[in-house]
C-alpha cells in the first residue's frame, strides 16, 4: 500500500558557505579590542580583587573568611537568593506565560509594572519598604505589636531583594515565550494532554534556556545587590549583614585584606554560578541537537 | 463522525471572519474547504477542532451539540499548517505523546505503546527515523510525523490546516496521492485547509470554496469545476477569460461583435445593461477563418508551446487581452505565430457564462 517512497532518503542539504573574507589586519585588530576590553574591564579588576585579598596571605584570608560574622553574611545571602529566585523564576514563568499566551485587560499594565523595579533606584526600592513596613507604620506597627520585627531584619532583606531581582526571569522569558508560540501547546491539547500535562510537557522544555539565563541573572543580583538591601538592613553585624553590605562595612573600617576577602568569596559565588549555568547547557545540548537552518530553507523551497 | 455547522459566526475584533456558515459533513467524507488567504478557511477548521470558539451558531458533532465539549473530548486529530512538532521530543516521542497522556486507566502499557508507535511510523515510511529530532527532518517528513502523531490518538476526525502548504511540487503531489490512500484505508472524517484548487479538486469528495467568510458553493470538484454558482467560483477555479459585454435585445455583444448566445438566463432578459462573460482557455478556438457567428477577429501576441497545452495570449479586436488554449497537434496545423490575425470562437454554445 506504501511503497514508493524512495524520495525519503535522508539527504544532507548542508551548503557550503564562502570563506571569511575579511583581511588578517581586521580580524586581528576586531580580536585585539575585543579581548582588550574584557582584560581591562573584567579580568583586571577580578585579578585586583584576589590580589588584594590574599595580599597578607593565605592565613588571614582563611581567618577573615571563616570568621563568625563573615559565615553570617555567607549564610545570610545565601539563604537571601535561595527564597527569592525560586520565587522570581517562578513568577516569571508564569507572568511571561500569561503575557505572551492571552489577551486580557491591563496587559500593557502588568508588562509596565514588571519593569518598574529597573526603572526606580535600588535605595527608593528600600526607602519603599521602610515606609511601608517600618515600626512607625500602621502595619509595620500592628505586625511589631505582635512580636513580628521586618525592617532592620532578615525578612525586609529578603523582601528588598525579590523586589529588586523581581522583572529579570520574566523579561528574559516573555520573548521566549512568545518566539516560542501556541502551536505546539494547541497539538499537546488537541493529542488530549491536560493542562498540567502541556504546561510541563510542552512549554516548559520549549523555554528551559530562557528559565536557565533568567535564574543565573537573577541568582547573581540577588547576591550581590547592595543599594535596596542596605537602606532596609540595619547593618546588624552577625545578623543583618549581606555579604555586599559586609564587604562594605570591612572597607569602611579600613580592614581592606578582609573586606577583599569577603568580595573574593563573593566573586567566586558568581563564578560558581555561572559554572553551574554553562554545565547545565551542556547537559541541554547533548539531550537535544542544535537546530538545522538548512532544512527549514528547504521547507520554505 | 458527522458534523453540522448551523449559522457559525466568527469575528476577530472589527474583522468578521466567518459569516452564517451552514455546513454539513458527512461520516467518512474527504471534504476541501478552499479560498484565498483571510476567506476564513483556517478558522472553520479551528472552530470544528475546538481550538476557537464561535461568537454565535452551534457546531454538532454527530448531532450533539459540541460547544460543551472540550478540544480533548471531541476525539479530533488536528495536523498544523507548520507541523507544530514537539521540538525537544524525538520522532518517536512526538509520536508516542497522544498515548502517554491518557489518564492512567486508560492508558495502554509502555510495551503496547512503543509497539503502536512503530506501527504508525511503519505506516508513514519513517520508522528508521526513530529518534531523530524534528529539526533533523525535512519538509515532507516533518509532515508525515505530524500525521503519524495525529492518527495515534485514533481521532474519529481528522483535519488537516494547509497540509502541504509549505512542501515543494514534487513532495506535494506524492504526499497528496498518499494521502488519498490513507484516506480510502481508514475512512476516517476528514476536513483539509487548501488555497490550492487542484489540490482541492483533485483529492476531495467535496469542495467547499470560502470568500470573505462567507461560503461562495458546495459541490463535488466536477459540480464547482463545470458549474460555478458566481462570477468568485469561476474566477477561482481555474483560469477564465473575462470579458465586459452589453446585453441589448437578447444579443451579447463584445465590442463590435454581437455574439449568438444563449441567453435565456433570466437575469439576461431582465436586463438590457453590462453583462459580464467568462469562458475558459481551453473552451476557444482559434482558427484562420470565421468559427461561426459566434467569433470575433483576434491578434495572437505570443505562443508558448512548453507543456500539455499551447498556451496562446492574444488580443481581442475591442483590446481585451483573450487566452486560449490549444493542442499542439492543432498548434502545428495552424501555423500561427505572434502578429497572426485569426478568428477566435467558442467550442461548444454553452462555453460563456454570463454574470449580470
Amino acid at each position: 500500500m506504501f511503497e514508493n517512497f524512495g524520495w525519503l532518503s535522508t539527504r544532507d542539504n548542508s551548503v557550503a558557505r564562502p570563506a571569511r573574507a575579511d583581511p588578517p589586519v581586521v580580524q586581528f585588530a576586531l580580536t585585539a579590542t575585543a579581548l582588550g576590553f574584557l582584560g581591562l574591564f573584567l579580568f583586571l579588576p577580578v585579578v585586583a580583587v584576589f590580589a588584594k585579598a590574599l595580599e597578607k596571605g593565605l592565613g588571614p584570608y582563611l581567618a577573615a573568611i571563616s570568621s563568625e560574622e563573615a559565615l553570617a553574611a555567607v549564610r545570610l545571602t545565601l539563604l537571601t537568593a535561595a527564597i527569592a529566585v525560586p520565587l522570581n523564576v517562578a513568577f516569571g514563568v508564569a507572568a511571561a506565560w500569561a503575557i505572551a499566551r492571552f489577551d486580557f485587560r491591563g496587559k500593557q499594565a502588568l508588562i509596565t509594572l514588571i519593569d518598574l523595579p529597573f526603572s526606580v533606584s535600588p535605595v527608593i526600592s528600600g526607602l519603599l519598604f521602610v515606609l511601608l513596613l517600618g515600626v512607625h507604620t500602621p502595619i509595620g506597627g500592628a505586625l511589631a505589636a505582635h512580636g513580628i520585627r521586618i525592617i532592620f531584619a532578615e525578612p525586609a532583606i529578603v523582601l528588598a531583594t525579590i523586589f529588586v531581582t523581581f522583572p529579570i526571569a520574566a523579561r528574559e522569558l516573555i520573548p521566549v515565550m512568545q518566539a516560542s508560540g501556541r502551536d505546539e501547546e494547541e497539538a499537546a491539547v488537541v493529542l488530549g494532554a491536560r493542562g498540567w500535562q502541556t504546561f510541563f510537557r510542552v512549554t516548559l522544555p520549549n523555554v528551559k534556556w530562557g528559565i536557565l539565563y533568567g535564574t543565573v541573572l537573577t541568582s547573581a543580583r540577588a547576591m550581590g545587590e547592595f543599594g535596596a538591601v542596605s537602606v532596609v538592613s540595619g547593618h546588624i553585624r552577625g545578623l543583618t549583614n549581606t555579604m555586599p553590605l559586609y564587604v562594605e562595612i570591612l572597607y569602611d573600617d579600613y580592614q581592606f585584606a578582609p573586606a577583599f576577602a569577603v568580595a573574593s568569596l563573593l566573586t567566586l559565588l558568581s563564578l560558581a554560578t555561572l559554572l553551574l549555568k554553562h554545565a547545565l547547557a551542556a547537559r541541554i545540548e547533548s539531550a537535544t541537537p542544535r537546530q538545522r537552518p538548512e532544512s527549514d530553507a528547504r521547507m520554505a523551497a | 463522525m458527522s458534523i453540522e455547522l448551523t449559522a457559525v459566526r466568527k469575528t476577530f475584533g472589527n474583522f468578521v471572519a466567518l459569516e452564517r456558515v451552514d455546513l454539513e459533513i458527512a461520516t467518512g467524507e474527504l471534504v476541501a474547504l478552499l479560498g484565498l488567504s483571510g476567506s476564513g478557511k483556517t478558522t472553520l477548521l479551528r472552530i470544528i477542532a475546538g481550538l476557537e470558539t464561535a461568537d454565535s451558531g452551534s457546531v454538532r458533532f454527530h448531532g450533539e451539540d459540541a460547544a460543551a465539549m472540550s478540544v480533548r473530548d471531541r476525539g479530533v486529530g488536528f495536523v498544523f499548517q507548520h507541523y507544530a512538532l514537539f521540538r525537544h521530543m524525538t520522532v518517536f516521542q512526538n509520536v508516542a505523546f497522544g498515548l502517554k497522556v491518557r489518564p492512567r486507566r486508560e492508558r495502554l502499557p509502555e510495551r503496547k505503546i512503543a509497539a503502536r508507535v512503530h506501527e504508525l511510523l511503519a505506516l508513514v515510511q519513517l520508522d528508521f527515523l526513530a529518534d531523530r529530532y524534528p529539526s533533523q527532518l525535512s519538509g515532507g517528513q516533518r509532515q508525515r510525523v505530524a500525521l503519524a502523531r495525529t492518527l495515534a490518538v485514533e481521532p474519529s476526525v481528522l483535519l488537516l490546516d494547509e497540509p502541504f502548504g509549505s512542501l515543494d511540487a514534487k513532495v506535494r503531489q506524492e504526499l497528496r496521492q498518499w494521502l488519498k490512500r490513507l484516506h480510502q484505508q481508514l475512512h476516517v472524517t476528514s476536513v483539509f485547509v487548501t488555497h490550492d484548487q487542484d489540490e482541492a479538486l483533485e483529492l476531495a469528495d467535496r469542495v467547499v470554496i470560502l470568500n470573505a467568510g462567507r461560503i461562495e458553493q458546495i459541490g463535488t470538484p466536477e459540480e464547482v469545476y463545470h458549474n460555478p454558482a458566481n462570477a468568485f467560483v469561476y474566477n477561482f477555479l481555474g483560469n477564465v477569460n473575462l470579458f465586459h459585454g452589453r446585453i441589448e435585445n437578447g444579443r451579447v455583444y463584445l465590442g463590435d461583435t454581437a455574439l449568438e448566445v444563449d441567453v435565456t438566463h433570466q437575469h439576461v432578459q431582465a436586463s438590457n445593461g453590462r453583462a459580464v462573460l467568462y469562458v475558459r482557455p481551453h473552451l476557444l478556438e482559434i482558427d484562420h477563418t470565421p468559427v461561426g457567428e459566434k467569433s470575433f477577429r483576434a491578434t495572437v501576441k505570443n505562443v508558448n508551446p512548453a507543456g500539455p497545452q499551447v498556451k496562446v495570449e492574444l488580443v481581442a479586436q475591442w483590446g481585451d487581452p483573450v487566452q486560449v488554449e490549444i493542442n499542439h497537434e492543432r498548434y502545428r496545423a495552424l501555423r500561427i505565430e505572434p502578429g497572426s490575425e485569426v478568428f477566435v470562437g467558442p467550442k461548444e454554445s454553452s462555453a460563456f457564462t454570463y454574470q449580470i
